[in-house]
């Protein structure tokens, strides 16, 4: 046996090098096939009626709310959009698996998972619209949400910045011995990240209870998976941190499920990091400032938005239980709309924020050069045309 | 300039009557009920009282207990720090370390030496290499309800962390409309030290004064390292404490009962009224060794270590100005810019009507710091260069 201090392995007198990939991917954990059925053998976790019935009500409502926005920002009534389209189910699902004491730390694209945890219609729109009743006073760019009071933190735009932030947080959470984990979520391309490769790697040595969740989307902007890494994946680089690690099928909502509940029991009662890697399918363009159709087909796209629809798959195992109807669908799909255009509506008129919230929060309270530069700036302010009125 | 300013005049003139801890800046020492020290003159009597590595400390004449020799203990920097740390450790159980080494090693440095010991290696904790991540590990677990306090085993590593500090330390308390805060300390050695190469001289202060956000502050004797480590870690904003590799080893005697320092104000180290000389950390001492000379013929310059970089505590220095017409910055900064460019700016805007002459810098020079002692010793200002240039300004002839 070897007993340098690196590692501790057998020797072998065989020169071999370990080839860059396995013969076989690792394989992805379903439990419905894509149509909505349960595939035998399965073992389908404890998701009652009213548990199911309500992630679907929580995925038709995201669906709705980006179908909407994104139009709204066509028609230039807020400047940004992102969608969910095709990670609902993903969203959804691995939300529902936590507590509220869990930590999450998003990278953009989980507007579900704050959905699932209460945000309103109307909050989510605020935040949107930028207006004063908006939690983050008007500071961020659309979709950027946070709250601490269903601990969301807030939305940073440079991507994996969050990943070591969760390893803080599970830092803390492991110090007081709490029943709670981090979460955090990543694209695949946010896994080339180096701050992807320090936390990973802290969190093991560590032994901090955070869940790595990637949603393995198949792009990054118009960079494909396939230009982004040329390993199997993000699930294989957990054995190199040495943090258990899964690969399950992001489109299958009681996969989700089940994939994150027993991830959480691991994480908090072992205190150890898992790395999930969901594999989904970004139905949408990266963003309002993207078109989509310029690096992949428009055939693709329509493929994986509607036969691939997880929505429509988690629905469809929900009719076979009897717990939905078309009635149900008409009636939940007329009200969502209804909703969500009223919280639209709502936010739009509401006041921006005023300028006594421009130097507030910078720091704890506000120290003289900031109060200096909002004394000069009233001044121009009152000197200068209506446009820049404060009020 | 005169003109244009006279409507805001009467706003600005009364805020600048005000000292750093009243209105709304929060001394964190009135908010604890901790004793408070503040700089004062420099009597004669303490001016007896000189420690043997440094020619010319200063004593703070208002504290008790200070004027007589036996009271209080002596201590070098990296311990005063470490004393600092450890009672806010004690004190406070949320209060943890995160950095490279730092716990049974006891820190490159020796700040956090014992501690590891002492509170567990959970709140001492060790991290593998990567600055970036330990960083962003420190503001997760300060959003989440701990202090911590992030060691940069050199500032000048910490350039490695500059998406987490800017980005995330500095804004998240702002873009997430205060539902966030970012109590953490992040600390270490900088300074240009001595032949330790271009990479490990670097002067953080320069690029990171612009975030907004953040507060900074340099320490310069184990007095104010102390005052200021406890003042740092109870402050609820993100705070970098500059430490300088070549003053660890400073000694002076400090107090034995508790102390915090106020993060935004500025040192009178020596009161004088031929004119004020700006400085802080290493530069305070060098000033103080030019200063030696200039007394001796004749002059009387006003030392003041601003201490606060972040931000600057003009309330201190206006009143100085106001009495000498006179400014001399002395910072380890490079010429284009540091620290000396912004107070430059800062000082024209706010006391332009007091001055007799253009506020005066004197900077290291614009290059990356060279590894060969002579050339070293030409980037950075030297006590020559501050008596020759401080005898032009009383002269008249700058």
């Amino acid at each position: 046996m070897l007993d340098f201090p690196g590692a501790k392995a057998a020797f072998t007198s065989r020169m071999e090098f370990i080839s860059p990939n396995a013969a076989e991917a690792v394989p992805c954990f379903r439990i419905l096939d894509d149509l909505g059925r349960a595939l035998d053998g399965s073992d389908i976790p404890e998701v009652d009626s009213s548990l199911a019935v309500k992630m679907y009500h929580t995925m038709v409502r995201l669906q709705t709310f980006d179908s909407i926005f994104y139009e709204a920002q066509r028609q230039g009534r807020i400047s940004f959009y992102l969608t969910n389209i095709g990670e609902e189910a993903l969203n959804v699902a691995s939300a529902a698996a936590l507590t509220k004491d869990d930590v999450v730390f998003p990278q953009y694209r989980e507007h579900g998972v704050l959905m699932w945890r209460g945000f309103t219609l109307d909050e989510f729109a605020n935040q949107c619209f930028s207006n004063e009743a908006g939690h983050g006073k008007g500071r961020q760019m659309p979709i950027h949400y946070g709250s601490e009071k269903l601990n969301y933190f807030t939305i940073s735009s440079p991507i994996a910045t969050q990943l070591p932030h969760a390893v803080g947080a599970a830092y803390g959470l492991k110090m007081d011995r709490k029943n709670a984990c981090a979460v955090t979520y990543f694209g695949d391309g946010g896994s080339s990240e180096g701050d992807f490769h320090a936390a990973c790697n802290f969190a093991a040595v560590l032994e901090a209870p955070v869940l790595f969740v990637c949603r393995n989307n198949g792009y990054a902007i118009s960079t494909p998976a396939c230009e982004q890494y040329k390993g199997d994946g993000i699930v294989v680089r957990g054995r190199g941190y040495g943090m258990t690690s899964i690969r399950v099928d992001g489109n299958d909502a009681l996969a989700v499920f089940k994939a994150v509940s027993a991830a959480r029991k691991l994480a908090v009662e072992q205190s150890k990091p898992v790395l999930i890697e969901a594999m989904t399918y970004r139905v949408g363009h990266h963003s309002t400032s993207d078109d989509s159709t310029k690096y992949r087909s428009g055939e693709e796209i329509a493929h994986w938005r509607s036969v691939r629809d997880p929505v429509l798959r988690f629905r469809r195992w929900l009719e076979s239980n009897a717990w939905w109807s078309v009635e149900d669908e008409k009636e939940l799909r007329g009200a969502a709309r209804k909703e969500v255009i009223s919280a639209m509506n709502q936010a739009e008129k509401k006041n921006k924020p005023p300028l006594s919230e421009l130097f507030t929060d910078v720091y704890d309270t506000l120290p003289r050069n900031l109060l200096e530069q909002e004394a000069t700036l009233r001044d121009t302010v009152s000197k200068n045309p209506p446009s820049l009125a404060p009020h | 300039m005169a003109a244009a300013g006279a409507a805001l005049a009467p706003i600005i003139e009364n805020r600048l009557l005000l000292p750093p801890n009243a209105g709304r800046i929060r001394c964190s020492s009135s908010a604890r009920g901790a004793l408070v020290v503040r700089g004062a003159a420099l009597s004669e009597e303490s001016r007896k009282n000189r420690s043997s590595a440094l020619k010319a400390v200063a004593v703070k004449g208002e504290a008790p207990n200070l004027t007589t020799a036996k009271s209080g203990h002596e201590i070098l920097l990296f311990d005063a720090l470490r004393e600092g740390l450890e009672e806010e450790m004690a004190r406070d159980p949320t209060v943890c370390v995160i950095g490279e080494d730092v716990g049974h090693y006891g820190g490159s440095y020796k700040v956090t030496k014992g501690l590891a010991e002492k509170f567990g290696d959970l709140r001492v904790l060790d991290t593998p290499i990567c600055e970036n991540s330990f960083t962003g590990m420190g503001i997760g677990a300060a959003m989440t309800g701990l202090r911590t306090v992030v060691e940069g085993m050199n500032m000048g590593f910490l350039l490695l962390a500059y998406n987490q500090i800017s980005n995330n330390a500095g804004m998240l308390h702002y873009t997430s409309g205060g539902q966030f805060k970012i109590p953490i300390v992040i600390r270490g050695p900088g300074g240009v030290g001595k032949q330790l190469g271009a990479e490990h001289s670097q002067r953080l202060e320069s690029y990171f004064q612009s975030v907004p956000g953040l507060q900074m502050v340099a320490c310069s004797t184990p007095y104010n390292a102390k005052g200021l480590m406890k003042a740092a870690i109870r402050s609820d904003n993100p705070v970098i404490l500059y430490e300088h590799v070549l003053l660890y080893n400073l000694k002076e005697r400090i107090p034995d009962e508790e102390y915090v320092l106020c993060l935004e104000e500025a040192e009178l180290v020596r009161p004088g009224k031929d004119v004020t000389i700006l400085t802080y950390s290493r530069m305070r001492h060098f000033v103080l060794q030019a200063a030696k000379t200039l007394v001796e013929r004749g002059y009387d310059p006003e030392i003041i270590d601003i201490r606060s970089l972040k931000p600057f505590d003009l309330f201190t220095i206006g009143n100085s100005i106001k009495k000498t017409h006179k400014v001399l910055i002395v910072e380890e900064c490079m010429r284009t810019g540091g620290i000396g460019a912004s107070l430059r700016a800062a000082i024209v805007d706010n006391f332009w009507d007091f001055l007799d002459g253009r506020p005066e810098c004197l900077s290291s020079q614009d290059v990356p710091t060279p590894y060969a002692a002579t050339l070293e010793d030409a980037t950075v200002v030297q006590p020559a260069q501050i008596v020759v240039k401080v005898e032009q300004m009383c002269q008249g002839l700058v």
